[in-house]
């Protein structure tokens, strides 16, 4: 089958039933997006499929369709991605870094869609992503640093 | 300014190829014969950037930003300019390679002084003579040489320089750390770039030529072997490329037997364990019940305790004569580690030869683990130490990689193996668990002069389990004039292991909890209470011990919170302060939280205050604050629902919807101070954590008069 990853078509030879998480990991070597729990609670998978955020581990291939699926390695194809990646940067917002592809294409759809969040649509649109490291503190200053950027 | 190198080190130099300086460090003055790029620190080439080698793993802590920075500090290097190169495992070369105990800072900080002083004093000299001028003349500014209008990049003089005999790392000259440039300024995390747009390779991100993806079926209940496995019809599944059983070793923590399956995905072999059946021997863990453990935990009070661990003064006496007693049991459970990146190996094993991708915090012992396992010379394995998804000390031990090497070996062909996040919670090694049935006598002045302390935890053959067990130097011993400590071991089969802040992590909320109710008892305020406490400013034990206590340090940080949070102020009804203060891994640490409790029984953290001394200097601020702030939400974790159960031998508990954690909506204002007094600089990784737990407790007690003994808490407790 084919997918639309990251603006570019690529033709992946998976099972119907294989989550995209494993296809994009395992099948075509994009790494960034991250295995956390397998059961949709962490986030540390979410990926994009038409600018919606959505947990690669819940996501059969057969579902994808012909939808555009944005990973963290084509983040920067955003302004907002680009915007959020800075602050992200000169924050200092990880600390093991592990959840944050999630937390970032989480907070590009945020802003996309609400360009200047309030607290609430922050706590809203991010308390799907975990942080065991809790970063949450500078999460949500840096969303605030790219709205206003 | 004093330095003490608690080793002999000395430094060597040699040539970079294309002409350049390596500067490495050893503890044998022939160092230099077996030297060269592999174990240098600091490599100047001739041209191009300098690079500075980044030797411990990295968790989060931020240790391959921090450490770099104090020898580009002294080196006077362009901070924004060099590259910063993460090291293999290589005890011998870079010495403790070890995320763990907070202890990276204090361990290296004045030799990476030394180090980066030493190179820039080493370019110096040999610009003085390529230029003919007197040394007293250079300056250095950002990895150029200065003299006058003239101005030189380093590397013009390292190929000299490399000629040149290394300096005594003890002579050598560093900065007045109040011309620090770079040290004491934010500095974001060298490899955030790489983070945010999908390029930082973690371990589970290795890939090797050939690898097959593992999975690693083992028994929930520990140390039960395969008596026999369905493996034909694991094997017929799709994607599957065998499966065998791995046979355990009969060393206790020894590798844990079970199924192996080898497929071309992860998700193909996690697909092929649905279908895997095994019979399972019985394991001698098959006992193992919190509900037996919470009865045996409360038979046990009254009772004397099996171990002494520690006594001074006359307790009973002391009791008999006090004018108030209190008596109280503080409990607490097993806590599960919950890295958010799951346990992960990758191996190629080559006759004997292992290499191994590892996200470890502690290589070593697994370097020897492997090594007795596959029996190979330790010396012929390779570990690549992987930038670590979390660590909060699970990865201190090395049992995966044990695994990813024997399966590997037994596979014929590399392997990644990887755990799922159930795999993470039943197999992990926990946090023990455990009880302290407590007595304190009050004078008639209410000051403490009593303290007895039933301590209840776990272990085998009546010795505690590892990070079981209480030192007899802890908290509050030398400041309670009679003071008793006894312990009484129950049963464990399951692995335990180092969590943040290990011991304390649950001893800070056990102290500083019982403190509380004591000052209440007293009719004395809570911070007046833990004042008269701490007393005078001295040193209590050892002060070569890093269980010495500093009474002074303490006494600013918990002024200094109290301070911040305006201790005393009047608050909304059911609000309350909470405060508390612990000492641990040389670090200390006060906070003070406001809390408010609703009718229903909901706790809401409003702010929380620290105050923390680790010594004269904050190397860098930004890792710094990030550890603080995440010290203090992840010990709130440990208040709610975190906590690991046994029902006939097992965990109970399987994934995050059942051990949930803080999110975006309930991460809290954290203010942070540091007080810099002018000791030795340690670590920040742990001692934030402790006094957090039992600051809520003391703040909802404040809010609404129930006192709090059991973590996690019971908020049912709390309705109005």
């Amino acid at each position: 089958m084919k997918l639309n990853i990251n603006g570019k078509l690529v033709e992946v030879a998976a099972d119907p039933d294989m989550p995209l998480l494993w296809a994009l990991r395992d099948l075509l070597g994009l790494t960034g997006t991250k295995f956390g729990c397998g059961a949709g609670f962490c986030g540390a998978c979410t990926v994009q499929l038409d600018g919606e955020p959505v947990r690669g581990c819940q996501t059969p291939v057969s579902a994808v369709g012909t939808a555009r699926i944005t990973t963290i390695e084509g983040l920067s194809a955003s302004a907002w991605g680009r915007k959020l990646q800075d602050a992200w940067v000169a924050l200092d917002v990880p600390q093991c870094g592990y959840c944050q592809a999630g937390q970032l294409l989480a907070a590009e759809a945020l802003l996309r869609a609400t360009p200047k969040p309030t607290d609430a649509d922050i706590d809203a649109a991010m308390s799907g992503n975990l942080c065991r490291c809790a970063t949450y503190t500078r999460i949500r200053a840096a969303i605030k640093q790219a709205a206003a950027a | 300014m004093t330095v003490s190198i608690s080793r002999r080190n000395f430094l060597f130099a040699s040539a970079a190829v294309g002409g350049g300086l390596y500067l490495g460090l050893s503890p044998e003055p022939a160092g230099a014969a077996e030297a060269g790029q592999l174990n240098a620190w600091v490599v100047i080439p001739a041209t191009g950037r300098i690079r500075i080698m980044a030797s411990n793993p990295e968790v989060g802590q931020g240790i391959r930003t921090s450490l770099p920075m104090v020898i580009a500090e002294e080196l006077d290097a362009d901070w924004g300019a060099v590259e910063i190169v993460p090291t293999i495992a290589d005890a011998k070369a870079y010495g403790r390679q070890v995320a763990g105990g907070s202890q990276a800072m204090p361990t290296h900080y004045e030799n990476m002084r030394r180090i980066g002083a030493a190179a820039r004093a080493m370019i110096l000299d040999a610009a003085a003579a390529a230029w003919g001028v007197p040394l007293a003349e250079l300056k250095t500014d950002r990895g150029q040489v200065i003299h006058g209008q003239r101005r030189a990049p380093y590397g013009q003089f390292a190929a000299a320089a490399s000629a040149l005999p290394a300096p005594d790392p003890a002579r050598v000259a560093v900065k007045d750390p109040k011309d620090f440039r770079l040290i004491g300024s934010f500095q974001p995390g060298v490899n955030n770039r790489a983070i945010v747009s999908g390029r930082q390779d973690y371990g589970i991100d290795a890939v090797v030529p050939g690898m097959i993806h593992a999975a690693f079926h083992k028994s929930g209940v520990q140390r039960a072997t395969v008596k026999s496995a369905n493996l034909d019809a694991v094997k017929a599944m799709p994607g599957v490329r065998d499966a065998f059983i791995v046979p355990a070793s009969d060393e206790y923590e020894g590798l844990l037997g079970g199924v192996a399956i080898l497929a071309d995905t992860t998700w193909h072999a996690a697909r092929a364990r649905n279908a895997l059946q095994v019979e399972w021997n019985d394991s001698p863990a098959a006992f193992q019940s919190s509900a037996a453990w919470a009865s045996q935990a409360t038979q046990a009070k009254g009772k004397p305790p099996a171990l002494a661990v520690h006594a001074a003064g006359d307790v009973p006496a002391a009791m008999a004569g006090a004018a108030k007693r209190l008596a109280a049991t503080y409990e607490y459970p097993f806590i599960p580690h919950l890295p958010l990146e799951p346990i992960n190996c990758t191996a190629r094993v080559t006759g004997d030869r292992v290499e191994i991708w590892a996200p470890t915090q502690n290589p070593e012992p697994g370097r020897a683990a492997v090594a007795k396992t596959l029996g190979v010379p330790p010396e012929n394995i390779t570990i690549h130490m992987m930038r670590v998804g979390g660590g909060f000390g699970r990865r201190l031990q090395n049992d995966y990689m044990v695994e990813a090497a024997q399966i590997a070996r037994m596979a014929g062909r590399p392997v990644k193996l990887t755990w799922t996040r159930e795999d993470d919670v039943t197999q992990d090694f926990l946090r023990p668990g455990g009880w302290h049935h407590l007595e304190a006598g009050l004078d008639a002045a209410g000051r403490c002069i009593a303290w007895d302390n039933h301590f209840i935890s776990f272990g085998r053959d009546g010795k505690f389990a590892r990070a079981a067990g209480i030192a007899p130097s802890d908290f509050p011993a030398g400041m309670v004039d009679h003071f008793r400590l006894g312990a009484t071991v129950l049963p464990l089969i399951h692995t335990t292991g180092f969590l943040r802040a290990p011991g304390n992590n649950a001893f800070g909320f056990v102290t500083q909890g019982f403190i509380d109710e004591l000052a209440h008892a007293a009719g004395k305020d809570p911070l007046v209470f833990r004042r008269e406490l701490l007393g005078a400013a001295r040193i209590i034990g050892d002060p070569s011990s890093r269980g010495s206590y500093n009474t002074g340090r303490m006494r600013a940080v918990l002024d200094k919170a109290a301070a911040m949070a305006g201790w005393g102020r009047k608050l909304a009804p059911r609000t309350g302060l909470g405060i508390a203060f612990h000492f641990s891994h040389l670090g200390y640490f006060a906070n003070v939280i406001e809390a408010s409790v609703a009718r229903d029984g909901t706790v809401k953290v409003h702010h929380v205050w620290v105050a923390g001394d680790v010594g004269r200097q904050i190397v860098n601020p930004a890792g710094a604050i990030n550890q603080v702030q995440g010290s203090v939400l992840d010990a709130l974790n440990a208040c709610r629902n975190h906590a690991v159960t046994f029902a006939d031998g097992a965990i109970e508990q399987r994934n995050f919807g059942d051990l949930p954690l803080l999110r975006m909506d309930e991460a809290v204002p954290i203010d942070v101070a540091f007080l810099t007094p002018d000791y030795a600089v340690t670590g920040l990784g742990e001692p934030a954590y402790p006094a957090v737990a039992p600051a809520l407790a003391n703040a909802i007690f404040a809010a609404t008069g129930v006192r709090l003994r059991k973590l996690p808490f019971d908020f049912s407790a709390l309705k109005a």
